[in-house]
């Protein structure tokens, strides 16, 4: 009786907590050996490209940080670069320094996020609480300068919203925290946000170790991870494997120092690349990149505390004035009233943007008839890319191993379903 | 050599390499973008690919466009001293025919390919002709990475690539009718679903939300983007 049934279709997913968010996965098992793995997807399909075309440039940033939402800025930097491409702006100096950090504190976050999340699901809990207790600076930075935790929006075509702010919000007594508690935990907040990032980045290659110390050498971790999903570097770019896919099977590339953008030709930091292009090897390229983001990061603090200046464009067909302004300027009314009533053409033509996402190239693509609305926006997401070729990477594997790659492929709807 | 050294190369050598089967569409920020024929589609990719000078190793991004709208605006800002402006934007929904002939220039699907060893990158359009539904080659053969992409042009455009080997929906729902992402189809869908008590069931219903534009389509001459002032601009 055995025999006949050796061969069945398995559903995994869309619930499965190691499906990290909305995948659903047909597979065709024979007994514990994946035979064929088709993923379905689109659960979380918003449409976002079709509700850009509905709304001024400006109103579509805030669904930009929606798309990879553990990524946020990188997304919206993809977006305003497009946009400014088409435009032809030149952004302030400034600005593309803090874009910068912020990338860099994205990239952090995302890898943070990931390593808890992969190590939870092969079997490493600690992980998971280590990787948040981090992310929680991180998130405060975002808070600070944005007001928003998650979805920022501080981006804009021209700049950054605002310049950093001048303190970090502290921590008040609870019944949870005595006073004590609360003055350990404010110790680093008491100064300009700056100051807190360069303590986080005092204090974080201590943490990577300990990290490291964990998982790097743990007999577990290699067995889950050693051999297995395996991609050639041939394969990985006719797949369009991009980011620490890419450089784990690696290919040396990286659009940060390739096709450089914003300010990173001006900043020292390396490219980690894999050898054998497994689920481990893409580990430790994602935990170099956590060290060398950390280098990029405390380089734009040095820098942005020595130069002050402009984090807009000075062009109010663009960027709106300041109230003050307003107050006394016919003129400044008039660009503040088409501004918000209809916000700004961009010249036709199409424009092809990409910025080095945390989990590889996400590249928008713009098309303009002219218009103060895009006509087609179109959001190339890596995760999309990297999902597509779920299939070649399990076959062959055990049930057990396809949570190892589909944690590897650092997934989030998001921005594969968008 | 520098980016737009490359660039400059690269252009050179498909103008020698391709001659009158890719064109040149000029760009406004220095991207190289071309359109060609469908039926030279295949090939072209291929010898794209393969030839060492153009080593397009990977396929970046492909996307379907439906040019139906394109440069058009709802709202007139011209006539407007005589006639004023309307409050608001009518809409007329458009319900195609299953036997429409498309323009010739409406749908077209839009490659992005990247070469790793020479650091370029390349913009292919081809239009699908004025078939009924859109019929493009796929190259899945030639790029491997183009079968989700396909799909997805396949499911949110309705443009069928000849050749492609699982031709399915991707991202709408199980049973989904239409192409959202085509120009006429509703921003707010033609149908909705609720859970009825008394059936216990699911049911899909027509859409009672109204289509409405809070911020109209605008299109402004605005010279300050004009080739001669972005020169000037250089220059100064």
């Amino acid at each position: 009786m055995a025999a006949e049934f050796q061969n069945f279709t398995l559903n995994f997913g869309p619930q499965h907590p190691a499906a990290h968010g909305v995948l659903r996965l047909i597979l065709e098992m024979d007994g514990e050996t994946i035979q064929k793995a088709d993923p379905h997807i689109g659960l979380l399909h918003r449409a976002t490209e079709k509700l850009a075309e509905s709304k001024p440039f400006n109103q579509s940033i805030g669904y930009m940080d929606r798309l990879d939402y553990v990524s946020m800025m990188c997304n919206e930097h993809g977006y305003v670069l497009a946009i400014e491409k088409l435009l032809g702006t030149k952004v302030p100096v400034r600005a593309q320094y803090i874009r910068v950090m912020f990338d860099e504190i994205t990239r952090i976050l995302n890898h943070l996020m990931w390593l808890g999340a992969h190590g939870l699901d092969i079997g490493a809990m600690t992980m998971f609480l280590y990787c948040f207790r981090e992310r929680e600076d991180l998130m405060d930075c975002y808070e600070a300068v944005s007001g928003s935790r998650m979805h920022a929006t501080y981006y804009r075509p021209g700049g950054v919203y605002r310049d950093l702010p001048d303190s970090m919000p502290h921590y008040q007594p609870s019944k949870w925290h005595n006073e004590k508690d609360v003055a350990r935990m404010n110790a680093a907040r008491s100064g300009t946000m700056l100051d807190f990032i360069q303590d986080f980045t005092d204090r974080f290659p201590a943490r990577i170790d300990e990290y490291e110390t964990l998982l790097t050498d743990n007999r577990i971790w290699k067995q889950r991870t050693v051999n297995i999903g395996v991609v050639s570097p041939e394969r990985a770019k006719a797949l369009g494997f991009t980011g620490p896919m890419l450089r784990g099977s690696g290919v040396e590339w990286d659009l940060r120092k390739k096709q450089p953008y914003a300010v990173y030709a001006d900043l020292d930091f390396d490219i980690p690349v894999g050898v054998n292009g497994d689920c481990y090897d893409r580990y430790l390229v994602r935990v170099e990149e956590l060290r060398q983001s950390n280098r990029i990061v405390r380089q734009c603090v040095e820098w942005l505390r020595k130069n002050p200046g402009p984090v807009m464009v000075d062009d109010h067909k663009l960027v709106p004035p300041t109230r003050a302004e307003m107050k006394g300027d016919m003129e400044s009314l008039i660009h503040h009233f088409k501004l918000f009533t209809e916000g700004y053409s961009v010249p036709a033509g199409e424009a092809y943007a990409a910025v080095e996402h945390p989990k590889g190239e996400f590249g928008v693509f713009l098309i303009s008839d002219g218009a103060n609305k895009p006509y087609r926006l179109k959001v190339r997401a890596p995760g999309f890319a990297h999902l597509s070729a779920m299939n070649e990477m399990v076959e062959g594997h055990m049930l057990a191993d396809v949570v190892a790659i589909i944690g590897t492929q650092d997934v989030v709807f998001g921005e594969i379903d968008r | 050599m520098s980016l737009n050294n490359r660039y400059q190369a690269l252009a050179a050598s498909i103008a020698e390499r391709f001659g009158e089967q890719l064109h040149q569409v000029p760009s406004i920020c220095d991207e190289l973008t071309y359109e060609l024929d469908k039926a030279d589609l295949v090939h072209v990719a291929t010898a794209l690919r393969d030839e060492p000078g153009f080593a397009f190793e990977s396929l970046v991004d492909l996307c379907g466009v439906d040019y139906l709208q394109y440069g058009e605006s709802e709202w007139q800002t011209r006539s407007a001293t005589s006639s004023g402006f309307s409050r608001g934007v009518e809409r007329e929904v458009i319900v195609p025919d299953a036997d429409t002939v498309f323009d010739s220039q409406r749908f077209a699907a839009v490659y992005h390919l990247l070469s790793l060893s020479h650091n370029t990158r390349l913009r292919l359009r081809v239009y699908t002709g004025a078939s009924n539904p859109p019929i493009i080659p796929s190259v899945v053969g030639v790029w491997p990475s183009a079968n989700w992409y396909e799909r997805e042009a396949f499911d949110l455009f309705g443009i069928l690539f000849e050749g492609h080997p699982d031709l399915r929906r991707i991202l709408t729902d199980y049973g989904f009718i239409g192409h959202p992402f085509r120009k006429d189809f509703p921003l707010s869908g033609n149908v909705e679903v609720r859970y009825d008590e008394e059936q216990g069931r699911v049911v899909y219903e027509p859409v009672q939300i109204e289509p409405r534009t809070l911020v109209p389509r605008t299109i402004r001459d605005d010279n300050r983007y004009s080739d001669e002032i972005r020169k000037f601009g250089d220059g100064s």
